[in-house]
């Protein structure tokens, strides 16, 4: 970002030619299905009004750069529809908080991307439009639920796109498209306008090709907004002056949970030269142990489906969205409507949540899942009185086959089994790329810190990217 | 634990969802799975924890008490797919 920034700004492009640009590339790879929808004539309208801003003198490091936005984000005037049949021709009224700050930097819009229907999956499969393309193998999933944004940002198709992680939706498609993927902490990124899946869970963050480029987009993104009633109001560090700090006498913990025989064997190999990488730069790595991780599956498979169920009761077909042909009463248009308008893989998570929150099961259910959410949040406070922050795969796998697991829900939920945790916990997490396994599909390891501790996490993943190029490599047929 | 299909149909039901007859066997099967996957929860001791609601201990904060929105009802209601003279239209609930 910071090349095609410098470009603009010697006058060697003008936004208008590098949008273009970047429109004939998304043009030329619509068999990747990374993107719901491509606004050509917005985006150009935008860069032009950019190219003025910069000959005023008014631009700012993002001015005129192209970016995409999961299709989560409700962008005024454009459709979101939140990868579903429910919300096909939804235009929503109002931009989310994470659009209107990116506007404001003078970013441009190009289109919205791909994503698992209502974020609930881990392929981009469940999407209404079609699963999206991994790049690096078009027979494979580019993850999920973010996989539009992150078969986009590995395409080259814009240079940033923005993701949402509910329990891994941002770092384990950056992992499967050799990407750096940032979930914020609990808190730092509004969900203004970010349509709500699981809202003690959900946090936005940025999809990149370095940590200097998640740097700038968090920069933008994060940050207090009043209209978002779990937004901290805690002042924004500044990230990219934090990628110059020292890794050296950190110390870095490995779960041993986390490097067990369920990870494929090219995935521990590549993170272990990863982790050898921080130790030549100084780093101390130390054993520890996250005793009930394996649990932290089950726990999400109820506090997840408890809030979708409660979030996705407002698609009842009456303000908005979908709304079935044909009904007798209010009754059966609400069912029909629901049965019509959502995929399998939403309605099987609102029937979950609506069991575990229905009489005579809370206390089963509900509670327990509660509880055993703050002993994970008590084995990460205890890990981090060991070590700075955690590191180990972001996925057990490389990037599956599509279709591989679509008829196995419960597989398809084994998936997420590194990167759950850190959404139970509130806390960052990031996912860079540390190399390839031998059929050539990326593999990316997860670094793990304390609340807050963003400016430290991307200060790693810098470090390491300054030493090594695997974040450099393109899918070949997209040089 | 496994799901009967009366208990699948009192679940749709609550959760407004129609369920066509014959995938009735289908979600059952899958629920059922899903809640052996959850009561693996059971496997890990918990009778002394407070239960965590929320993964940032704050109080949710107060605000003025002032209006910040304006009026956009009309902009609102273009995107539902009934309205008229301001009103949500759905079907008679009233005899």
């Amino acid at each position: 970002m910071s090349a095609l920034s410098a470009m603009l700004e010697r006058g060697e492009i003008s936004s208008v030619e590098l949008i273009q640009c970047f429109l004939d590339r998304i043009d030329r790879s619509q068999e990747l299905n990374a993107f719901i929808t491509v606004d050509a004539e917005g985006a150009l309208t935008q860069a032009q009004s950019a190219d003025r801003s910069r000959a005023n003198g008014h631009a700012g490091a993002l001015t005129g750069l192209p970016i995409a936005h999961k299709d989560i984000f409700c962008s005024r005037g454009l459709k979101t529809t939140c990868g579903s049949r429910m919300l096909e021709d939804f235009v929503s009224p109002y931009d989310a908080t994470v659009v209107e700050r990116l506007a404001d930097t003078g970013t441009v819009l190009v289109g919205k991307t791909n994503m698992d229907e209502f974020a609930m999956g881990s392929s981009t499969e469940t999407s209404w439009f079609g699963p999206a393309r991994n790049p690096w193998s078009r027979s494979r999933v580019a993850g999920g639920s973010s996989g539009g944004s992150a078969a986009a940002v590995a395409a080259r198709l814009v240079p940033v796109a923005t993701g949402t992680d509910t329990g891994g939706s941002i770092r384990q498609p950056a992992a499967f498209c050799g990407l750096t993927g940032l979930k914020p902490s609990y808190g730092r990124v509004s969900r203004y306008g970010m349509i709500a899946y699981a809202s003690s869970l959900d946090q936005g963050g940025p999809i990149a090709q370095s940590a200097e480029d998640a740097a700038l987009l968090l920069q933008a993104m994060a940050g207090f907004d009043p209209r978002d009633a779990t937004s901290l109001d805690k002042e924004v560090p500044d990230y990219t002056s934090a990628l110059k700090q020292p890794v050296a006498g950190l110390t870095i913990g490995l779960p041993k949970e986390f490097f067990d025989s369920s990870v494929d064997e090219s995935v521990r190999y590549a993170s272990h030269a990863a982790l050898a990488e921080f130790e030549k730069l100084g780093a101390r790595l130390t054993d520890i142990s996250l005793p009930n991780s394996a649990a932290g599956i089950p726990c999400f498979y109820v506090i997840a489906p408890a809030e979708a169920s409660s979030n996705l009761s407002r698609f009842d077909g009456v303000r908005y969205g979908y709304r079935t042909e044909s009904y007798r009463d209010l009754n059966e248009m609400y069912e029909k409507t629901r049965a019509e308008g959502f995929g399998i893989e939403v309605k099987r998570r609102i029937m979950i949540g609506t069991f575990a929150l229905s009489a005579g099961y809370y206390d089963a259910y509900y509670r327990k899942a509660q509880q055993i959410r703050q002993i994970i949040a008590d084995d990460f406070r205890e890990a981090f009185r060991h070590c700075d922050y955690i590191a180990g795969p972001t996925s057990p796998t490389t990037a599956f086959a599509l279709g591989e697991k679509t008829n196995d829900p419960v597989s398809m939920y084994l998936s997420d089994i590194f990167t759950i945790t850190a959404n139970l916990a509130g806390i960052p997490a990031i996912s860079i790329p540390v190399g390839f396994d031998n059929t050539g599909l990326p593999i990316g390891l997860q670094l793990t810190g304390q609340s807050f501790d963003e400016p430290g996490l991307l200060k790693l993943a810098h470090r390491y990217q300054q030493v090594t190029d695997w974040h450099r490599h393109l899918p070949k047929d997209f040089s | 634990m496994s799901i009967t299909k009366s208990a699948v149909e009192r679940v749709a039901h609550l959760a407004r969802i129609h369920i066509e007859p014959a995938d009735i066997d289908k979600y059952a099967l899958d629920l059922s799975q899903i809640l052996d996957l959850v009561e693996q929860m059971n496997s890990v001791p918990t009778s002394e924890v407070e239960p965590l609601a929320h993964p940032q201990d704050i109080e949710l904060r107060l605000r003025p008490d002032q209006v910040t929105e304006v009026n956009a009802r009309e902009r609102l209601q273009a995107v539902a797919p009934a309205a008229e003279r301001g009103l949500y239209l759905v079907p008679r609930i009233i005899e």
